[in-house]
């Protein structure tokens, strides 16, 4: 499904935030990067996102050579992903209800779909009592699975959870963990980005292990070595 | 259809949830529009001012004692079809000798040796007014020139009193034209101040939601579903700021209509009421404009991530 080929990415000051990455994601996998800060975890991320572009190599999506798409295509790409981050990245002037109902917007659903989808998909997420409840009003763990639903609301083929529990305290980074694992069930492709080992050695899942912009393990059913 | 309705609502929302920061907005927008409206006042009061001095300048011809009134009014016709002319007033010998009188009805010894004379010394004349004032010279031109539609008129005529008038005339027509280049070059710096100032603020009220813009883009919204709610919020800002500067400039104009209007010539405020949709629709166009234009261009720079 997902492609590096080569990935290498240099910033300007010479930093080297990607070194020859070469993987393969394939539909339905659960693969878990971990590292430490700075070990280019998220800028791997951004690459698929096309929020980065790479200095060399080549990063698809199924066929798509993604540095080399066009604004429209790009859309159209985003539309296919479904994203949750460390620090929410939710509208802070649309409540809960608001916020999933943008998302649905954006891929053009009707009215009439998003009044029936987005109360079922907060129920789905626990959020139901908190509808009409704005960001700033919700805990860190009510506004990562509001932003969980958003990402899943409109059934992406992948789902890139750059460190999201890294605001979290134990019980809702193990809500959180589940109901990632929920999604990854029924389908899609989850890549999840974290550097907290509980989290990890739970989901016995592929593993890959990144050090200064390396990918240093690859394993399947792999454990928090660093 | 629908998105259209979706973004005009998310633009409605966004002005009332943005609180402070929206009515700051509006602030400045509505500072802009009043120096719009200020510059529209302004130039009706100087339009007003050069026109009344305009009105005062004229070029007379006068006739030869005893001149036919058919070549009078063949010189008339021909005068009038001059493109510069604005109108062309006779006015006969009988009536002169009338106007004279009235004029020096105390001054008894003139009116006594005009009653010796017992005939009409005076001439008839014509009272030439040019559209503009630049365009006396041409007309004086054409009147002394040998062109066939005033051909023998040169023998019934006494005097033009252009070339006496002639320094007055050119110093009045520096002036006006002066006045009327002064006023323009004004009206755009104040314009394009007041827009930098527009264009400052409604960039600031973007940068703050720049971060919402990334978001929206990483969702999958397309540019115009971002763009669009800033764009309707900025037509917001215009036509509340519209709405509250005209409500400004009521009593503001009432004022000077009763203080004023001697010194300013015109009542502004029968100006402002009489022209309020002509005024309303050109403050309107320019605060929407203005708005919507600054948060197309404000919002270019977060979209293309």
């Amino acid at each position: 499904m997902i492609y590096f080929n080569n990935v290498s990415k240099v910033y300007n000051d010479n930093s080297v935030a990607l070194d020859d990455v070469t993987l393969t994601i394939t539909t339905g996998e659960f693969v878990s990067i971990v590292g430490h800060s700075g070990a280019g975890k998220t800028t791997l991320t951004k690459m698929i996102l096309a929020e980065d572009i790479p200095t060399s190599g080549t990063v698809f999506f199924e066929s798509t050579n993604i540095p080399k798409l066009k604004n429209k295509e790009l859309t159209k790409l985003r539309r296919r992903i479904g994203v949750v981050f460390q620090d929410f990245k939710l509208l802070s002037n649309k409540t809960a209800y608001e916020n999933i109902a943008f998302a649905m917007e954006a891929v053009g659903k009707t009215n009439e779909e998003i009044e029936s989808d987005v109360p079922h998909v907060l129920e789905l997420v626990d959020l139901r009592n908190k509808m009409y409840n704005f960001p700033s009003e919700m805990s860190g763990g009510e506004q990562q699975r509001l932003a969980i639903a958003r990402a899943i609301i409109n059934q992406p083929e992948l789902i890139i959870a750059d460190e999201p529990t890294g605001n979290l305290d134990a019980i809702n980074t193990y809500e959180i963990v589940q109901i990632l694992k929920k999604i990854n069930d029924l389908g899609t492709t989850v890549i999840l980005t974290t550097h907290n080992r509980g989290v990890i050695d739970s989901l016995k899942g592929r593993v890959i292990t990144m050090e200064k912009g390396r990918v240093v393990r690859d394993d399947k059913g792999g454990k928090y070595v660093i | 259809m629908s998105d259209l309705k979706r973004i005009t609502k998310a633009g409605i929302i966004n002005f009332t949830r943005s609180g402070v920061i929206s009515w700051a907005a509006v602030l400045v927008v509505t500072i802009t529009l009043s120096v719009i409206t200020s510059i529209l006042l302004l130039h009706a009061v100087l339009n007003f001012s050069l026109n009344q001095i305009k009105d005062k300048v004229d070029v007379t011809i006068y006739f030869n004692v005893g001149s036919s009134e058919t070549k009078i009014m063949a010189l008339k016709d021909s005068l009038e079809k001059l493109p510069e002319v604005a109108s062309v007033s006779y006015v006969s010998d009988e009536e002169a000798l009338k106007i004279f009188r009235e004029r020096h009805q105390n001054d008894y010894p003139t009116i006594a040796a005009l009653d010796e004379i017992s005939t009409n010394p005076l001439g008839g004349y014509l009272n030439i007014k040019a559209k503009e004032v630049s365009q006396y010279e041409s007309i004086s031109n054409f009147l002394s020139s040998d062109n066939a539609l005033v051909l023998g008129s040169s023998a019934i005529i006494d005097k033009v009193n252009y070339n006496q008038n002639k320094t007055v005339i050119d110093k009045l027509n520096h002036i006006i034209s002066g006045a009327e280049k002064l006023g323009f070059l004004v009206t755009l710096i104040l314009v394009i101040i007041s827009v930098i100032i527009t264009f400052n603020t409604i960039r600031l009220t973007i940068f703050i939601s720049k971060e919402e813009v990334g978001i929206m883009r990483l969702v999958g919204a397309s540019k115009m579903r971002v763009r669009g709610p800033f764009m309707i919020e900025g037509a917001v800002y215009g036509v509340i700021s519209t709405f509250i500067t005209l409500v400004i400039f009521w009593p503001i104009t009432a004022y000077l209509g009763n203080n004023m209007t001697g010194f300013l010539g015109i009542n502004l405020y029968d100006y402002y009421i009489s022209n309020i949709f002509q005024i309303s629709a050109i403050v309107l166009l320019s605060g929407v404009v203005v708005c919507m234009l600054s948060s197309f261009i404000a919002i270019r720079k977060y979209l293309n991530k």
